[in-house]
């Protein structure tokens, strides 16, 4: 019993997911192409029946730019993802077949989680020149050591496995262990890994684009629009603030609890 | 006697680890800003970029050795790093040591209240939740705890602006006193005044990461057998929690608190942004922004100088939590 209900859990999280998600990719289909259409007419207006989240300052419907950028925050968030789990995996797997490379990376692994996130991420949107492939990357190589730590260390306690030690005595390569025996035992820290990662990643690309360093501001991103937010905050249009911000909130703790789900489950 | 010998040892050789990587972070930080596509000349000219001749451009990245290899101008730098001079910041007309110096006494007051705010609300909570796992108040801080690790720095100092700054009119809006109020004449009161709303939304984010942690040992030690021995003494809960829990749960919140720099300075970044507090973290938007690449470096090397410290105290006061870490690192 203990061990069906993480997974009922999982499933449960997994399917209420897969929902929100087919609805959101699918959403330019019926919800038209509305984020960038301005009305002259209905400027900075509040939440009704009629604008349903209200208007921005060019009377762009509040709730379309929101979803629009939501869908944007999870494909970026998704491929940073994605690639800083194949980073990960790369050098920890370099780092086992030499003493070198171990101290290479972990000392990499040490230089980069030495340095506040946030500034490395300034430093590479500066270094990349920003624009949607540079934030990819920027957060895509800030965010691998954490988990290059945790795969590394995992293969290291594999290395003195029973049957790691019978494959050995059995005369098998080093690789042909790497490849049926040590990947295929990681695969599933894999997938929970690029799943925590992921909404770190969302939430590290809203903040970069919300200080003007990352995703191009003419996209109706979540950072661009609380940025916007930002400018008229103090004369009382708090529809522009709260409900960009609280579809990533939403987004973002759907994703995570998801992980931790999994990771319970597996 | 031997015992000093070996924690010399262990100290010395966190010591040269900690050169290590901060040589590193420079090498690392210098190659990123090597790879910029921006051009140096340019990044020195700043607006004035249009009134210049090529003449005059050539004359600059001569002064400058822009045309060395990237080698040569690393050696360059880190000779001058050396020797203590960081270089100028050309959007603050400052050497970068002074800009950091000016900045980080500011910051310092945001960072160290929001940490120690963090700390010991976060324990707090922790303590409270996990001494009764699953009851009412655990649901209510933890569900608390979950949903402030997945929200948005710079959000949540948005709307705490909209909500005591505009609506409520309690905290200032913005900046670290007064408008056009010269910083010397800037009152305590009216300082701590501008200080509580950033630096509330600040702790608000590490107080999430202190009570997951807490709770975690508070109901590990609840389902031990120190409790269990305790319990069939007629020891209650709230018996266990403050005799056992306090010191079982103290040092590890102390030592994640010292680990977890770096997500402070980081939240600090957004949140200075949003209160337009003119501290550290604002210096390094602007930096960022306008391409003064001085100040970027001497930024990064400073915060993880910082960061790095802080992993240093983490890792020391472990062996303190649990001696048998102690006699691995031996």
């Amino acid at each position: 019993m203990r061990m069906i209900q993480p997974r009922l859990a999982a499933a449960g999280y997994i399917g209420l997911l897969l929902i929100v998600l087919v609805l959101l990719i699918s959403s330019p289909w019926w919800a038209g192409h509305s984020a960038a259409q301005m009305q002259f007419d209905a400027r900075l207006m509040p939440p009704s029946t009629s604008h349903w989240l209200g208007t921005d300052a060019l009377g762009r419907e509040l709730w379309s730019r929101t979803l629009a950028g939501l869908r944007l925050s999870f494909w970026v968030g998704l491929s940073a993802a994605l690639l800083g789990t194949l980073i990960a995996l790369t050098l920890a797997t370099l780092a086992t077949l030499s003493t070198t490379l171990d101290a290479l990376v972990s000392l990499l692994i040490d230089t980069l989680l030495s340095v506040p996130h946030l500034i490395l991420l300034l430093l590479l949107a500066f270094a990349l020149g920003g624009g949607t492939q540079a934030v990819i990357i920027a957060v895509a190589l800030t965010h691998w050591p954490s988990l290059a730590r945790i795969l590394r260390a995992e293969l290291f306690s594999l290395r003195h496995a029973p049957y790691v030690a019978i494959s050995q005595a059995l005369g098998k390569s080093r690789r042909f262990i790497l490849v049926h025996h040590l990947l295929p035992h990681l695969i599933p820290q894999c997938i929970v890994g690029a799943l925590l990662l992921f909404p770190h990643a969302i939430l590290h690309e809203a903040a970069l684009t919300f200080l003007g360093v990352g995703l191009d501001p003419t996209q109706p991103a979540i950072g661009v629009l609380l940025a916007d937010a930002m400018r008229y905050l103090t004369g009382g249009f708090w529809w522009l603030g709260v409900f960009p911000g609280l579809g990533l909130l939403l987004m973002v703790l759907s994703i995570d609890r998801l992980a931790v789900q999994l990771r319970r489950a597996l | 006697m031997a015992l000093d010998v070996r924690l010399i040892k262990i100290l010395a050789s966190r010591l040269v680890r900690l050169a290590l990587v901060l040589l590193c972070v420079a090498m690392v930080t210098f190659g990123l800003v090597m790879l910029s596509p921006i051009d140096p000349v340019d990044a020195y000219l700043g607006p004035q970029m249009a009134q210049v001749s090529p003449e005059q451009r050539a004359l600059i990245a001569e002064r400058w050795d822009f045309d060395a290899s990237p080698a040569v101008q690393f050696g360059h730098w880190l000779s001058q790093l050396l020797s203590g001079e960081l270089g100028w910041s050309h959007i603050y007309n400052q050497s970068v040591s002074e800009v950091i110096n000016q900045r980080f006494q500011r910051s310092f007051i945001l960072l160290g209240s929001a940490w120690l705010m963090s700390l010991l609300v976060g324990f707090a909570l922790g303590v409270i939740a996990g001494a009764k796992e699953g009851s009412p108040l655990d649901r209510m801080i933890s569900g608390y705890a979950y949903v402030t690790a997945s929200t948005p720095a710079f959000w949540l100092g948005m709307l705490a602006v909209l909500l005591f700054s505009v609506y409520l009119g309690w905290t200032p809006t913005c900046c670290a006193g007064p408008v056009g109020v010269l910083n010397q004449d800037v009152s305590m009161l009216t300082r701590l005044h501008h200080l509580v709303l950033p630096m509330t939304t600040l702790a608000l984010l590490g107080i999430a990461t202190i009570t997951l942690h807490t709770r975690a040992r508070m109901i590990a030690l609840m389902n031990s057998e120190i409790a269990l021995h305790a319990f069939a003494q007629g020891a209650s809960r709230s018996d266990i929690a403050w005799r056992h829990g306090l010191r079982h749960a103290s040092l590890p919140a102390l030592t994640l608190a010292f680990a977890s720099l770096g997500e402070l300075f980081g939240g600090s970044i957004l949140i200075e942004q949003v209160f337009a507090y003119p501290g550290l973290g604002q210096a390094t938007v602007e930096a960022g922004l306008r391409s003064d690449v001085p100040l970027l470096l001497g930024i990064a090397l400073f915060t993880a100088l910082f960061v790095s410290v802080g992993n240093l105290i983490a890792d020391s006061l472990y062996p303190l939590i649990d001696p048998r870490m102690a006699q691995e690192q031996l």
